[in-house]
């Protein structure tokens, strides 16, 4: 690979010469020798082992658990529901003051999504547990559920989330994220063709080869050590201590190895309820997730819908442009009331255009949380628009590199959200592909500069 | 329950455990003998994380019964650098970035291994078919796939 000191060269102060020098990764050593410790690569004393009771239904009331078999069955040390969570309601990001809590630590009265946690196990072997789970008898009221958002925000649909009492979260500009510039529907009026398409996305898994969990071991000085695979060190740390109603200074995270996380691993879901374990027992305790319990509990990039409605002029300027995102939270916010909202600022895509109305709706349903992986509340928005804009310069007859070049944003032009733009290199990215790519286009473009106008 | 013993070499050292009947292989190496370079992540066979060679042949610790393993030879990730010096393919896997969370590397340096042993001298289509019972969800499979390659390059220049 080549690489183009030339782009840009006025602008930088170093001589790029780390760029492009291969240099060892610290951690590869310990890979290839198989000394890297891994948060399960631990084995203590004693140590228990958590499995979970979960929901068989999407929707349901709880009228009734009963545990004892349970506590009776050998190996079974302690059993733990909702009453013993110190702070049981709860959500991740409250810490940003994105709020209100919603998701239970274990279920309270209800469950929301088919797999949600009710009671949890805490046994001598992880064989134990999970025999003494299946002891344990929960009786369910079945509600009606609703898994598509069009469906979720018709009135009259089941109100999947009370804490909400709505079936979207409620931004502090209303139903949705909103972005207003310029006169979007004097744009369409004034548009040689309108197109208005829909796109949607169903969720996607991270699988990463290690599953979710942590082993949380009791120090002899008060304190619990978590040995994580979190990718969210302190969201962890915070959240537990709220849930936990413990001062952080009791609680030691030890993480920073991740088997692969692709943003799966942001969630705060086993730390907390494995160091009650360990408190209420006194004694080490390992909740991993099942590798079924990876792919159907663990939360997946959220499903999305994306309506775009675009006016465009036959010389290739997109004069105006209507986006109306969905996000599929499933049953709790957890990071997805953002993911939402980094749509509604990333719409309309790297494109300079005048006129652009944006609305972006965080939708609950009776599905598995949603929440982050890579580039969440953008990716799919950016599948949908660049699909948009092959089909745009389709309906014009245009070359589709080049009729990204007209609309390709530079240095000083305003965002929608109004912002300046600055550090754009669009365009140099794009003559590049077109040489990679073998794919020619005319001179005037090869010729345009990210922040030199006059093309 | 009643403990059954098992006794096997393990990266050259004689090892000897009371198990309980049915331990997988996968847990009586690292919950017993405590050597954790296999991995468990999938406990059903399908992500090659645990991956072992018993008797010179590749098979997955997660399936494999400890107490179908008397008398057997095994080696891991663990004994593969002798005397602190790195083996080929883990040099290889440092120098060609074969390693991004780690997690599948002990069980692809397995596979690998097994492959050379047998196939000095393997052409891409040969390292794609070993190591297709190892996923790596970091998807940094070609970075994997050209590091076998140098592997057995270098060997065969060392032999030569």
């Amino acid at each position: 690979m080549e690489l183009r000191k030339s782009y840009f060269a006025d602008q930088r102060k170093d001589d790029l010469h780390e760029i492009g020098q291969p240099r060892p990764r610290s951690d590869s050593p310990g890979h290839v020798t198989g000394k890297t410790a891994y948060f399960a690569d631990r084995n203590f004393p004693g140590m228990l082992h958590l499995k979970m009771v979960r929901s068989p239904h999407h929707h349901a009331r709880i009228r009734s658990i009963d545990t004892s078999e349970a506590e009776k069955h050998p190996g079974v040390v302690k059993v733990l529901t909702a009453k013993d969570v110190p702070h049981n309601v709860y959500t991740i990001l409250i810490l940003i003051q994105i709020g209100p809590e919603d998701e239970t630590v274990l279920a309270d009265g209800k469950v929301r999504w088919k797999g949600e946690a009710v009671v949890a196990v805490l046994a001598e072997t992880e064989r134990a547990a999970q025999e003494a789970a299946a002891r344990v008898k929960v009786d369910y009221e079945v509600l009606p559920a609703v898994f598509d958002m069009d469906e979720a925000l018709k009135p009259g649909a089941p109100i999947v989330n009370e804490y909400h009492g709505r079936n979207y979260y409620l931004y502090d500009s209303g139903e949705c994220r909103k972005v207003r510039f310029g006169d979007v529907e004097a744009g369409f009026t004034g548009a040689d063709h309108v197109l208005e398409q829909t796109y949607q996305s169903s969720p996607i898994e991270h699988a990463p080869t290690e599953t979710t969990g942590c082993i949380v071991a009791p120090e002899g000085n008060g304190r619990f050590t978590c040995y994580t695979n979190t990718q969210a060190m302190f969201f962890t740390l915070d959240n537990a201590s709220i849930i936990l109603q413990m001062p952080g200074n009791k609680l030691h995270f030890v993480g920073g190895t991740v088997g692969g996380g692709f943003g799966g691993k942001v969630d705060v879901i086993v730390e907390p309820i494995a160091i009650l374990g360990a408190k209420t027992t006194g004694r080490p305790v390992c909740f991993i997730y099942s590798r079924e319990e990876e792919m159907q509990i663990s939360s997946p990039r959220a499903a999305e819908k994306v309506v775009i409605k675009d006016g465009v002029m036959n010389d290739g300027r997109i004069v105006a442009r209507k986006v109306t995102g969905y996000t599929d939270a499933g049953a709790y916010s957890r990071h997805s009331p953002y993911g939402a909202q980094k749509g509604a600022g990333h719409y309309p895509g790297p494109y300079t255009i005048p006129n652009v109305w944006i609305d972006t709706y965080c939708v609950y349903t009776n599905r598995t949380p949603s929440s982050a992986m890579r580039g969440f509340g953008v990716t799919i928005g950016d599948f949908a628009l660049e699909v948009q804009m092959d089909k745009l310069a389709r309906l014009i007859g245009m070359d589709p590199l080049e009729f990204r070049f007209i609309n390709a944003y530079r240095d000083g032009d305003i965002k929608a959200h109004r912002q300046p733009t600055e550090g754009a290199a669009l365009i140099e990215c794009m003559q590049e592909a077109s040489r990679a790519a073998n794919w020619p286009v005319a001179e005037k473009f090869m010729a345009m500069s990210s922040y030199a106008k006059g093309v | 329950m009643a403990k059954v013993p098992v006794q096997f070499t393990l990266n050259g050292a004689e090892k000897a455990e009371f198990i309980d009947s049915g331990t997988t292989l996968l847990h009586a190496l690292r919950d017993k003998i405590g050597d954790t370079s296999p991995k468990g992540g999938c406990h059903q066979g399908t992500c090659g994380a645990c991956s072992v060679i018993i008797d010179g042949e590749l098979r997955l610790s997660c399936l494999t019964l400890a107490e179908t393993c008397n008398g057997a030879t095994i080696a891991t990730t663990t004994g593969l650098a002798e005397g602190g010096v790195l083996h080929p393919l883990q040099c290889a896997f440092l120098d060609a970035f074969a390693t991004q969370c780690g997690f599948c590397t002990p069980g692809m340096i397995m596979a690998a291994k097994v492959l050379l042993d047998q196939t000095p001298n393997p052409s891409r289509e040969d390292v794609v078919e070993a190591l297709s019972g190892n996923i790596c969800r970091c998807t940094g499979y070609e970075p994997i796939i050209q590091a076998v390659l140098s592997a057995a390059r270098s060997n065969s220049q060392n032999a030569a």
